[in-house]
Protein backbone atom coordinates (compact mmCIF):
# COMPACT_ATOMS: atom_id res chain seq x y z
CA UNK A 1 0.00 0.00 0.00
CA UNK A 2 2.97 2.22 0.53
CA UNK A 3 3.71 2.36 -3.23
CA UNK A 4 0.01 2.96 -4.29
CA UNK A 5 -0.21 5.45 -1.69
CA UNK A 6 3.18 7.54 -2.77
CA UNK A 7 2.03 7.13 -6.22
CA UNK A 8 -1.64 8.75 -5.35
CA UNK A 9 0.23 11.18 -3.33
CA UNK A 10 2.86 12.13 -6.36
CA UNK A 11 -0.42 12.42 -8.62
CA UNK A 12 -2.34 14.83 -6.36
CA UNK A 13 -1.16 15.75 -2.83
CA UNK A 14 -3.95 17.71 -1.96
CA UNK A 15 -6.30 14.70 -1.67
CA UNK A 16 -7.44 14.28 2.15
CA UNK A 17 -6.88 10.94 4.23
CA UNK A 18 -10.41 10.07 3.68
CA UNK A 19 -10.08 10.20 -0.10
CA UNK A 20 -6.58 8.03 0.25
CA UNK A 21 -8.32 5.47 2.25
CA UNK A 22 -11.06 5.54 0.10
CA UNK A 23 -9.10 4.85 -3.19
CA UNK A 24 -6.97 2.73 -1.35
CA UNK A 25 -9.67 0.36 0.55
CA UNK A 26 -8.27 0.64 3.48
CA UNK A 27 -9.26 2.81 6.88
CA UNK A 28 -8.53 6.12 7.34
CA UNK A 29 -6.67 6.41 10.57
CA UNK A 30 -4.31 3.69 8.43
CA UNK A 31 -3.62 5.97 5.63
CA UNK A 32 -2.74 9.00 8.69
CA UNK A 33 -0.42 6.65 10.05
CA UNK A 34 1.42 5.51 6.89
CA UNK A 35 1.86 9.47 5.58
CA UNK A 36 3.07 10.22 9.44
CA UNK A 37 5.65 7.52 8.96
CA UNK A 38 6.64 8.45 5.43
CA UNK A 39 7.21 12.21 6.23
CA UNK A 40 9.16 11.21 9.86
CA UNK A 41 11.50 8.96 8.18
CA UNK A 42 12.12 11.70 5.09
CA UNK A 43 10.58 9.59 2.30
CA UNK A 44 7.82 12.38 2.06
CA UNK A 45 10.51 15.78 1.93
CA UNK A 46 7.52 18.33 1.78
CA UNK A 47 4.39 19.46 -0.34
CA UNK A 48 4.66 21.73 -2.92
CA UNK A 49 2.26 23.80 -5.59
CA UNK A 50 3.34 23.31 -9.31
CA UNK A 51 2.54 26.83 -10.68
CA UNK A 52 3.19 27.65 -14.05
CA UNK A 53 4.92 31.25 -13.49
CA UNK A 54 5.23 32.58 -16.85
CA UNK A 55 1.15 33.11 -16.63
CA UNK A 56 1.52 35.15 -13.82
CA UNK A 57 4.88 37.18 -14.76
CA UNK A 58 7.32 37.66 -17.52
CA UNK A 59 10.23 37.98 -14.75
CA UNK A 60 10.80 34.56 -13.63
CA UNK A 61 14.17 32.91 -15.16
CA UNK A 62 15.17 29.30 -14.50
CA UNK A 63 18.77 28.16 -15.62
CA UNK A 64 20.21 24.81 -15.69
CA UNK A 65 23.88 25.02 -15.18
CA UNK A 66 26.64 22.42 -15.77
CA UNK A 67 29.49 22.71 -13.58
CA UNK A 68 32.54 20.55 -13.85
CA UNK A 69 34.60 19.98 -10.80
CA UNK A 70 37.67 18.49 -9.03
CA UNK A 71 36.44 15.68 -6.63
CA UNK A 72 38.46 16.15 -3.49
CA UNK A 73 39.94 13.48 -1.87
CA UNK A 74 37.54 12.00 1.23
CA UNK A 75 34.54 14.29 0.69
CA UNK A 76 34.12 13.24 -3.96
CA UNK A 77 31.27 15.81 -4.69
CA UNK A 78 29.39 15.37 -1.83
CA UNK A 79 30.97 18.90 -0.04
CA UNK A 80 31.10 21.20 -2.87
CA UNK A 81 26.99 19.78 -3.55
CA UNK A 82 26.68 20.57 -0.35
CA UNK A 83 27.99 23.81 -0.46
CA UNK A 84 25.75 24.69 -3.58
CA UNK A 85 22.33 23.16 -2.37
CA UNK A 86 22.76 25.80 0.26
CA UNK A 87 22.25 29.20 -1.93
CA UNK A 88 18.68 30.10 -1.45
CA UNK A 89 18.39 30.24 -5.36
CA UNK A 90 19.34 27.19 -6.39
CA UNK A 91 16.27 24.98 -6.45
CA UNK A 92 17.78 21.47 -7.46
CA UNK A 93 21.20 20.08 -7.37
CA UNK A 94 21.81 16.82 -8.81
CA UNK A 95 25.15 14.30 -9.30
CA UNK A 96 25.43 13.66 -12.77
CA UNK A 97 26.59 10.82 -14.78
CA UNK A 98 28.37 11.82 -18.71
CA UNK A 99 29.89 14.98 -19.98
CA UNK A 100 30.18 16.78 -16.37
CA UNK A 101 29.40 16.10 -13.03
CA UNK A 102 26.64 18.73 -11.37
CA UNK A 103 24.01 19.93 -12.74
CA UNK A 104 22.35 22.76 -11.14
CA UNK A 105 19.39 24.60 -11.08
CA UNK A 106 18.50 28.09 -10.09
CA UNK A 107 15.77 30.02 -10.63
CA UNK A 108 15.98 34.68 -10.16
CA UNK A 109 13.99 37.55 -10.67
CA UNK A 110 16.04 38.55 -14.25
CA UNK A 111 18.71 36.89 -16.81
CA UNK A 112 21.20 39.25 -15.58
CA UNK A 113 20.66 38.27 -11.57
CA UNK A 114 20.66 34.25 -12.60
CA UNK A 115 24.28 35.44 -15.01
CA UNK A 116 25.87 37.26 -12.01
CA UNK A 117 24.95 34.56 -9.20
CA UNK A 118 26.80 31.73 -12.08
CA UNK A 119 29.79 33.86 -12.23
CA UNK A 120 29.99 35.26 -8.73
CA UNK A 121 29.09 32.59 -6.66
CA UNK A 122 29.48 29.02 -8.27
CA UNK A 123 32.09 29.79 -10.85
CA UNK A 124 34.63 31.01 -8.26
CA UNK A 125 34.14 28.20 -6.12
CA UNK A 126 36.78 26.57 -5.37
CA UNK A 127 37.02 22.97 -7.14
CA UNK A 128 34.56 24.12 -9.89
CA UNK A 129 36.50 24.55 -13.31
CA UNK A 130 33.94 25.35 -15.29
CA UNK A 131 30.51 26.50 -15.68
CA UNK A 132 27.93 26.27 -18.54
CA UNK A 133 24.60 28.12 -18.09
CA UNK A 134 21.44 27.28 -20.17
CA UNK A 135 18.29 29.49 -19.53
CA UNK A 136 14.58 27.74 -19.72
CA UNK A 137 12.94 29.28 -22.49
CA UNK A 138 9.54 28.25 -21.94
CA UNK A 139 7.83 24.98 -19.98
CA UNK A 140 6.05 22.38 -21.86
CA UNK A 141 5.42 19.92 -18.85
CA UNK A 142 7.01 20.37 -15.35
CA UNK A 143 6.55 17.52 -12.93
CA UNK A 144 4.32 15.27 -15.25
CA UNK A 145 1.85 17.61 -15.52
CA UNK A 146 1.68 19.12 -19.51
CA UNK A 147 1.80 23.40 -18.91
CA UNK A 148 -1.01 23.94 -21.64
CA UNK A 149 -4.61 23.00 -21.67
CA UNK A 150 -5.56 20.27 -23.54
CA UNK A 151 -9.58 20.56 -23.70
CA UNK A 152 -11.71 17.52 -23.10
CA UNK A 153 -12.53 17.24 -26.57
CA UNK A 154 -15.25 14.31 -26.45
CA UNK A 155 -18.84 14.95 -26.64
CA UNK A 156 -20.59 15.50 -23.31
CA UNK A 157 -22.30 12.33 -23.63
CA UNK A 158 -21.95 8.74 -25.47
CA UNK A 159 -22.83 5.08 -25.27
CA UNK B 1 -40.57 14.60 -51.92
CA UNK B 2 -41.75 11.92 -50.12
CA UNK B 3 -38.75 9.11 -49.90
CA UNK B 4 -40.12 6.86 -47.04
CA UNK B 5 -41.54 4.38 -49.99
CA UNK B 6 -37.91 4.32 -50.64
CA UNK B 7 -36.65 3.38 -47.32
CA UNK B 8 -36.49 0.02 -45.80
CA UNK B 9 -39.29 -0.34 -42.92
CA UNK B 10 -37.27 -2.85 -41.12
CA UNK B 11 -34.58 0.14 -40.54
CA UNK B 12 -37.01 2.39 -40.41
CA UNK B 13 -38.95 0.90 -37.37
CA UNK B 14 -35.09 0.17 -35.38
CA UNK B 15 -35.40 2.90 -32.59
CA UNK B 16 -33.14 5.42 -32.29
CA UNK B 17 -30.89 5.72 -29.41
CA UNK B 18 -33.17 6.90 -26.77
CA UNK B 19 -31.22 9.46 -25.17
CA UNK B 20 -30.92 11.85 -28.28
CA UNK B 21 -33.04 14.69 -26.81
CA UNK B 22 -31.18 14.57 -23.89
CA UNK B 23 -27.99 14.72 -25.75
CA UNK B 24 -29.30 17.70 -27.07
CA UNK B 25 -29.59 19.82 -24.08
CA UNK B 26 -26.72 18.53 -23.03
CA UNK B 27 -24.85 19.97 -25.94
CA UNK B 28 -26.16 23.51 -25.63
CA UNK B 29 -25.13 24.05 -22.04
CA UNK B 30 -21.71 24.99 -21.41
CA UNK B 31 -21.03 24.49 -17.88
CA UNK B 32 -21.94 21.37 -18.48
CA UNK B 33 -20.30 19.03 -15.61
CA UNK B 34 -20.84 15.46 -17.42
CA UNK B 35 -20.22 11.73 -16.56
CA UNK B 36 -22.02 10.67 -19.59
CA UNK B 37 -18.97 9.39 -21.84
CA UNK B 38 -18.17 5.71 -23.09
CA UNK B 39 -14.85 6.23 -23.85
CA UNK B 40 -11.76 6.96 -22.00
CA UNK B 41 -10.16 10.46 -21.06
CA UNK B 42 -6.42 9.30 -21.35
CA UNK B 43 -4.49 10.54 -24.56
CA UNK B 44 -3.76 7.38 -26.55
CA UNK B 45 -0.08 6.53 -25.36
CA UNK B 46 2.63 8.44 -26.87
CA UNK B 47 4.82 5.01 -28.38
CA UNK B 48 1.25 3.74 -29.77
CA UNK B 49 0.56 7.41 -31.77
CA UNK B 50 4.28 7.39 -32.45
CA UNK B 51 4.17 3.76 -34.10
CA UNK B 52 1.57 5.35 -36.39
CA UNK B 53 2.97 7.98 -37.36
CA UNK B 54 5.87 6.02 -38.17
CA UNK B 55 3.76 3.87 -40.43
CA UNK B 56 2.48 6.98 -42.39
CA UNK B 57 6.13 8.43 -43.13
CA UNK B 58 7.50 4.98 -44.17
CA UNK B 59 4.87 4.76 -46.79
CA UNK B 60 2.38 2.05 -45.36
CA UNK B 61 -0.81 3.68 -47.16
CA UNK B 62 -2.55 0.65 -48.60
CA UNK B 63 -4.86 -1.27 -47.74
CA UNK B 64 -3.63 -4.33 -45.89
CA UNK B 65 -5.25 -8.18 -46.10
CA UNK B 66 -8.46 -8.32 -45.42
CA UNK B 67 -8.44 -10.14 -42.58
CA UNK B 68 -6.01 -7.75 -41.49
CA UNK B 69 -2.19 -7.21 -41.15
CA UNK B 70 -0.33 -10.96 -40.22
CA UNK B 71 1.92 -8.97 -37.46
CA UNK B 72 -1.00 -7.60 -36.07
CA UNK B 73 -2.82 -11.15 -36.03
CA UNK B 74 0.02 -12.70 -34.85
CA UNK B 75 0.38 -10.52 -32.07
CA UNK B 76 -3.70 -10.85 -30.73
CA UNK B 77 -3.44 -14.19 -31.24
CA UNK B 78 -0.22 -14.11 -28.83
CA UNK B 79 -2.15 -12.62 -26.64
CA UNK B 80 -4.97 -14.56 -26.58
CA UNK B 81 -2.76 -17.27 -25.49
CA UNK B 82 -0.91 -15.71 -22.36
CA UNK B 83 -3.85 -14.40 -21.63
CA UNK B 84 -6.40 -16.94 -21.51
CA UNK B 85 -4.51 -19.85 -22.84
CA UNK B 86 -6.84 -19.80 -26.25
CA UNK B 87 -4.94 -21.20 -28.96
CA UNK B 88 -6.13 -19.35 -32.27
CA UNK B 89 -4.53 -19.72 -36.11
CA UNK B 90 -2.99 -15.96 -37.27
CA UNK B 91 -4.21 -17.21 -40.78
CA UNK B 92 -7.95 -18.23 -40.44
CA UNK B 93 -9.27 -17.78 -36.80
CA UNK B 94 -8.57 -13.59 -36.10
CA UNK B 95 -10.44 -10.82 -38.07
CA UNK B 96 -9.53 -7.65 -37.47
CA UNK B 97 -11.96 -5.05 -37.60
CA UNK B 98 -13.13 -1.77 -37.55
CA UNK B 99 -13.86 -1.20 -34.06
CA UNK B 100 -15.41 -3.99 -31.67
CA UNK B 101 -19.09 -3.09 -33.45
CA UNK B 102 -17.97 -4.02 -36.90
CA UNK B 103 -17.20 -7.41 -35.45
CA UNK B 104 -19.95 -7.73 -33.69
CA UNK B 105 -22.33 -6.92 -36.78
CA UNK B 106 -20.01 -9.25 -38.88
CA UNK B 107 -20.76 -12.52 -36.09
CA UNK B 108 -24.24 -11.76 -35.99
CA UNK B 109 -24.53 -11.28 -39.54
CA UNK B 110 -22.13 -14.97 -39.91
CA UNK B 111 -24.33 -16.98 -37.78
CA UNK B 112 -28.02 -15.26 -37.88
CA UNK B 113 -30.84 -16.30 -40.13
CA UNK B 114 -34.37 -14.96 -39.83
CA UNK B 115 -35.97 -15.69 -37.26
CA UNK B 116 -33.56 -17.45 -35.00
CA UNK B 117 -33.40 -16.04 -31.57
CA UNK B 118 -30.67 -14.20 -29.92
CA UNK B 119 -30.76 -13.48 -26.16
CA UNK B 120 -29.72 -10.90 -25.25
CA UNK B 121 -28.83 -10.04 -21.57
CA UNK B 122 -29.82 -6.30 -20.83
CA UNK B 123 -29.07 -3.60 -19.41
CA UNK B 124 -26.25 -4.07 -21.79
CA UNK B 125 -24.10 -2.01 -24.73
CA UNK B 126 -27.39 -0.47 -27.46
CA UNK B 127 -25.98 -1.90 -30.76
CA UNK B 128 -26.58 -5.59 -30.01
CA UNK B 129 -30.43 -5.18 -30.57
CA UNK B 130 -30.31 -3.46 -33.94
CA UNK B 131 -28.14 -5.15 -35.26
CA UNK B 132 -29.62 -8.76 -34.67
CA UNK B 133 -32.75 -7.17 -36.11
CA UNK B 134 -31.30 -5.89 -39.29
CA UNK B 135 -29.73 -9.37 -39.43
CA UNK B 136 -33.75 -10.57 -39.32
CA UNK B 137 -33.36 -12.36 -35.61
CA UNK B 138 -35.45 -11.84 -32.69
CA UNK B 139 -33.72 -10.75 -29.92
CA UNK B 140 -35.08 -12.04 -26.89
CA UNK B 141 -34.21 -9.88 -23.96
CA UNK B 142 -32.97 -11.38 -20.96
CA UNK B 143 -33.26 -9.04 -18.02
CA UNK B 144 -30.20 -9.36 -15.64
CA UNK B 145 -30.83 -7.94 -11.80
CA UNK B 146 -29.23 -5.63 -9.66
CA UNK B 147 -29.43 -8.83 -6.54
CA UNK B 148 -27.24 -10.93 -8.74
CA UNK B 149 -25.17 -8.09 -9.27
CA UNK B 150 -26.44 -7.64 -13.03
CA UNK B 151 -24.80 -11.65 -13.77
CA UNK B 152 -26.61 -14.05 -15.92
CA UNK B 153 -27.54 -16.90 -14.21
CA UNK B 154 -28.20 -20.47 -16.20
CA UNK B 155 -31.74 -20.36 -14.32
CA UNK B 156 -32.52 -17.36 -15.94
CA UNK B 157 -30.29 -18.03 -19.31
CA UNK B 158 -32.32 -22.19 -19.55
CA UNK B 159 -35.55 -20.16 -18.96
CA UNK B 160 -35.27 -17.82 -21.89
CA UNK B 161 -34.41 -21.30 -23.95
CA UNK B 162 -36.90 -21.91 -26.94
CA UNK B 163 -36.39 -24.29 -30.16
CA UNK B 164 -35.23 -21.13 -32.09
CA UNK B 165 -32.93 -19.66 -29.52
CA UNK B 166 -29.35 -20.08 -31.71
CA UNK B 167 -26.74 -17.50 -29.90
CA UNK B 168 -26.16 -15.48 -26.67
CA UNK B 169 -24.35 -12.67 -26.81
CA UNK B 170 -22.44 -12.31 -23.41
CA UNK B 171 -21.52 -8.60 -22.53
CA UNK B 172 -19.24 -8.50 -19.77
CA UNK B 173 -17.31 -6.83 -18.18
CA UNK B 174 -20.09 -4.74 -18.83
CA UNK B 175 -21.27 -1.47 -19.96
CA UNK B 176 -23.41 -0.22 -18.47
CA UNK B 177 -23.38 -1.89 -15.21
CA UNK B 178 -20.03 -2.81 -14.57
CA UNK B 179 -20.97 -6.01 -13.86
CA UNK B 180 -18.32 -9.29 -14.25
CA UNK B 181 -18.96 -12.77 -14.73
CA UNK B 182 -16.32 -15.32 -12.69
CA UNK B 183 -14.45 -18.52 -13.74
CA UNK B 184 -17.73 -20.60 -11.59
CA UNK B 185 -20.47 -17.63 -12.89
CA UNK B 186 -19.15 -18.87 -16.42
CA UNK B 187 -19.02 -22.65 -15.95
CA UNK B 188 -22.79 -22.80 -15.23
CA UNK B 189 -23.39 -20.72 -18.27
CA UNK B 190 -21.03 -22.49 -20.38
CA UNK B 191 -22.96 -26.02 -19.35
CA UNK B 192 -26.26 -24.52 -20.60
CA UNK B 193 -24.74 -23.22 -24.06
CA UNK B 194 -23.18 -27.22 -24.36
CA UNK B 195 -26.21 -29.37 -23.30
CA UNK B 196 -28.28 -26.90 -25.78
CA UNK B 197 -26.10 -27.46 -28.59
CA UNK B 198 -25.77 -23.11 -28.79
CA UNK B 199 -22.87 -20.32 -30.04
CA UNK B 200 -21.92 -17.61 -28.06
CA UNK B 201 -20.79 -14.10 -28.97
CA UNK B 202 -18.70 -12.80 -26.12
CA UNK B 203 -18.13 -9.48 -26.16
CA UNK B 204 -14.95 -8.81 -24.06
CA UNK B 205 -13.72 -4.85 -24.95
CA UNK B 206 -13.17 -4.52 -20.94
CA UNK B 207 -11.65 -7.31 -20.42
CA UNK B 208 -8.40 -5.57 -19.62
CA UNK B 209 -10.26 -3.72 -17.46
CA UNK B 210 -11.11 -5.38 -14.25
CA UNK B 211 -10.53 -4.83 -10.63
CA UNK B 212 -9.12 -7.33 -8.16
CA UNK B 213 -10.36 -10.05 -10.01
CA UNK B 214 -9.07 -11.22 -13.45
CA UNK B 215 -11.03 -11.09 -16.26
CA UNK B 216 -12.07 -15.17 -17.73
CA UNK B 217 -13.00 -15.46 -21.39
CA UNK B 218 -16.13 -18.15 -21.61
CA UNK B 219 -14.45 -19.69 -24.72
CA UNK B 220 -11.19 -21.19 -22.37
CA UNK B 221 -13.85 -23.37 -20.53
CA UNK B 222 -14.03 -26.96 -21.11
CA UNK B 223 -15.26 -27.35 -24.94
CA UNK B 224 -16.31 -23.89 -25.70
CA UNK B 225 -13.50 -22.40 -27.62
CA UNK B 226 -15.20 -23.85 -30.77
CA UNK B 227 -18.85 -22.45 -29.57
CA UNK B 228 -17.56 -19.24 -28.94
CA UNK B 229 -16.79 -16.15 -31.19
CA UNK B 230 -14.59 -13.73 -28.72
CA UNK B 231 -14.99 -9.58 -29.72
CA UNK B 232 -11.94 -7.56 -28.27
CA UNK B 233 -10.64 -4.41 -28.99
CA UNK B 234 -8.46 -1.52 -28.37
CA UNK B 235 -10.94 1.33 -27.71
CA UNK B 236 -10.96 1.02 -24.41
CA UNK B 237 -7.61 -0.98 -23.17
CA UNK B 238 -5.39 1.24 -25.00
CA UNK B 239 -7.63 4.73 -24.90
CA UNK B 240 -7.26 4.20 -28.44
CA UNK B 241 -11.65 4.88 -29.42
CA UNK B 242 -11.41 7.21 -32.27
CA UNK B 243 -8.75 4.54 -34.14
CA UNK B 244 -11.60 2.55 -34.77
CA UNK B 245 -9.90 -1.11 -34.17
CA UNK B 246 -11.23 -4.31 -33.00
CA UNK B 247 -10.56 -7.98 -33.69
CA UNK B 248 -12.79 -11.07 -33.44
CA UNK B 249 -11.60 -14.35 -32.78
CA UNK B 250 -13.33 -17.97 -33.22
CA UNK B 251 -12.95 -21.17 -34.78
CA UNK B 252 -11.90 -21.06 -38.40
CA UNK B 253 -15.47 -21.84 -40.06
CA UNK B 254 -17.24 -19.04 -38.63
CA UNK B 255 -14.17 -16.53 -39.03
CA UNK B 256 -14.21 -17.71 -42.90
CA UNK B 257 -17.53 -16.29 -42.92
CA UNK B 258 -17.39 -13.28 -41.04
CA UNK B 259 -14.37 -12.42 -43.71
CA UNK B 260 -15.95 -12.53 -46.41
CA UNK B 261 -18.81 -10.02 -44.84
CA UNK B 262 -15.74 -7.82 -43.76
CA UNK B 263 -14.03 -8.06 -46.83
CA UNK B 264 -17.18 -6.73 -48.78
CA UNK B 265 -18.47 -4.35 -46.95
CA UNK B 266 -15.55 -2.61 -45.04
CA UNK B 267 -12.44 -4.07 -47.61
CA UNK B 268 -9.87 -3.67 -44.31
CA UNK B 269 -9.57 -1.99 -41.11
CA UNK B 270 -7.27 1.26 -41.11
CA UNK B 271 -3.97 0.55 -42.04
CA UNK B 272 -2.53 2.96 -39.52
CA UNK B 273 -4.45 2.43 -36.55
CA UNK B 274 -3.36 -1.37 -37.26
CA UNK B 275 0.51 -0.47 -37.09
CA UNK B 276 -0.08 1.23 -33.57
CA UNK B 277 -1.63 -1.51 -32.42
CA UNK B 278 1.12 -4.08 -32.77
CA UNK B 279 3.03 -1.46 -31.08
CA UNK B 280 0.19 -1.83 -28.65
CA UNK B 281 0.10 -5.06 -27.84
CA UNK B 282 4.01 -5.75 -28.11
CA UNK B 283 4.83 -2.62 -25.83
CA UNK B 284 1.55 -1.54 -24.11
CA UNK B 285 1.39 -3.23 -20.98
CA UNK B 286 2.60 -0.92 -18.56
CA UNK B 287 0.45 1.44 -20.29
CA UNK B 288 -2.79 -0.45 -19.36
CA UNK B 289 -1.63 -1.03 -15.57
CA UNK B 290 -1.23 2.69 -14.61
CA UNK B 291 -4.87 3.59 -16.58
CA UNK B 292 -6.44 0.78 -14.74
CA UNK B 293 -4.74 1.85 -11.47
CA UNK B 294 -6.20 5.31 -12.16
CA UNK B 295 -9.50 3.79 -13.19
CA UNK B 296 -9.48 1.94 -9.67
CA UNK B 297 -8.73 4.85 -7.94
CA UNK B 298 -11.81 7.03 -9.37
CA UNK B 299 -13.97 4.05 -9.30
CA UNK B 300 -14.07 3.99 -5.62
CA UNK B 301 -14.29 7.22 -5.21
CA UNK B 302 -17.28 7.37 -7.20
CA UNK B 303 -19.10 4.12 -5.56
CA UNK B 304 -18.03 5.35 -2.17
CA UNK B 305 -19.41 9.13 -3.34
CA UNK B 306 -23.01 7.67 -4.57
CA UNK B 307 -23.62 5.05 -1.82
CA UNK B 308 -22.75 7.81 1.01
CA UNK B 309 -25.49 10.46 -0.51
CA UNK B 310 -27.78 7.11 -0.29
CA UNK B 311 -28.06 6.34 -4.11
CA UNK B 312 -27.39 2.81 -3.34
CA UNK B 313 -24.47 1.27 -5.99
CA UNK B 314 -23.33 -2.52 -5.52
CA UNK B 315 -19.26 -2.89 -6.77
CA UNK B 316 -18.69 -2.74 -9.92
CA UNK B 317 -15.60 -5.12 -10.80
CA UNK B 318 -15.31 -3.91 -14.26
CA UNK B 319 -15.31 -1.71 -17.26
CA UNK B 320 -15.10 1.82 -15.91
CA UNK B 321 -18.88 2.64 -15.06
CA UNK B 322 -20.84 2.73 -11.94
CA UNK B 323 -24.61 1.87 -11.86
CA UNK B 324 -26.85 3.21 -9.28
CA UNK B 325 -30.24 3.49 -7.90
CA UNK B 326 -31.89 6.79 -7.90
CA UNK B 327 -35.30 4.71 -6.94
CA UNK B 328 -34.92 6.42 -3.80
CA UNK B 329 -35.75 9.72 -5.79
CA UNK B 330 -39.06 8.28 -6.63
CA UNK B 331 -38.48 9.46 -10.42
CA UNK B 332 -38.10 7.76 -13.46
CA UNK B 333 -34.31 7.56 -14.04
CA UNK B 334 -35.55 9.56 -17.64
CA UNK B 335 -36.88 12.41 -15.19
CA UNK B 336 -33.91 12.14 -12.73
CA UNK B 337 -31.51 12.64 -15.34
CA UNK B 338 -33.53 15.67 -16.75
CA UNK B 339 -33.93 16.97 -13.58
CA UNK B 340 -30.08 16.72 -12.45
CA UNK B 341 -29.47 17.85 -16.26
CA UNK B 342 -31.67 21.43 -15.91
CA UNK B 343 -31.14 22.21 -12.11
CA UNK B 344 -27.20 21.27 -11.73
CA UNK B 345 -25.98 20.67 -15.15
CA UNK B 346 -24.36 17.17 -14.59
CA UNK B 347 -25.06 14.68 -17.29
CA UNK B 348 -25.68 11.22 -16.67
CA UNK B 349 -27.19 8.55 -18.75
CA UNK B 350 -30.55 7.08 -17.68
CA UNK B 351 -30.47 3.20 -16.97
CA UNK B 352 -33.55 2.82 -19.31
CA UNK B 353 -31.17 3.48 -22.76
CA UNK B 354 -29.29 0.12 -21.91
CA UNK B 355 -32.82 -1.74 -21.59
CA UNK B 356 -36.27 -1.39 -19.90
CA UNK B 357 -34.50 -3.07 -17.11
CA UNK B 358 -32.19 -0.21 -16.33
CA UNK B 359 -35.14 1.65 -14.93
CA UNK B 360 -34.60 2.64 -11.33
CA UNK B 361 -30.79 3.05 -12.52
CA UNK B 362 -28.11 5.49 -14.15
CA UNK B 363 -25.04 4.99 -15.79
CA UNK B 364 -22.03 7.42 -14.58
CA UNK B 365 -19.22 6.95 -16.09
CA UNK B 366 -15.47 7.24 -14.41
CA UNK B 367 -13.48 8.22 -17.38
CA UNK B 368 -13.13 11.65 -15.50
CA UNK B 369 -10.21 13.28 -13.00
CA UNK B 370 -10.98 12.71 -9.38
CA UNK B 371 -11.74 16.08 -8.96
CA UNK B 372 -13.83 16.44 -11.96
CA UNK B 373 -15.88 13.07 -10.22
CA UNK B 374 -15.67 14.74 -6.52
CA UNK B 375 -17.27 18.13 -8.27
CA UNK B 376 -19.87 16.39 -9.69
CA UNK B 377 -20.78 13.83 -6.98
CA UNK B 378 -21.34 17.13 -5.41
CA UNK B 379 -23.63 18.81 -7.49
CA UNK B 380 -25.84 15.51 -7.54
CA UNK B 381 -25.61 15.55 -3.63
CA UNK B 382 -26.87 19.47 -3.73
CA UNK B 383 -29.89 18.56 -6.24
CA UNK B 384 -30.58 15.36 -4.13
CA UNK B 385 -31.51 17.70 -1.43
CA UNK B 386 -33.42 19.80 -3.86
CA UNK B 387 -35.83 16.95 -4.28
CA UNK B 388 -36.17 16.61 -0.97
CA UNK B 389 -34.52 12.54 -1.30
Amino acid sequence: MKEKLLALLNEDARYTAAELATMLGVGEGEVRDAVAELEKSGVIRGYKTLIDWASVDDVHVTAIIELKIVPQADEGFEQIAERIAGFEHVESVYLMSGGYDLCVIVTGQTFQKVAMFVAKRLATMDGVTSTATHFVLRRYKDMGVAMCDSPDDRGRISL
Amino acid sequence: MDLSRFLNPDVVALRPSGIRKFFDIAETMDDVISLGVGEPDFATPWHIRQAGIQSIEDRKTRYTANRGLHALREEIAAYMRRRFGLTYDPASDVLVSVGGSEAIDAAVRALVCRGDEVILPQPSFVCYEPIVRMAGGVPVVLETRAENEFRLTPAELEAALTERTKLLVLPYPCNPTGAVMERADLEGIARVIREHDLFVLSDEIYAELTYGVDHVSIASLDGMRDRCVVVNGFSKTYSMTGWRLGYACGPADVLTQMTKIHQFAIMCAPTTAQYAAIEALRNGDEDVQKMRAQYDARRRIMVDGFNKIGMDCFEPRGAFYAFPSIRRSGMTSDEFCEKLLYSQHVAIIPGTAFGACGEGFVRASYCYSVSHIKEALSRIEAFLREIGS
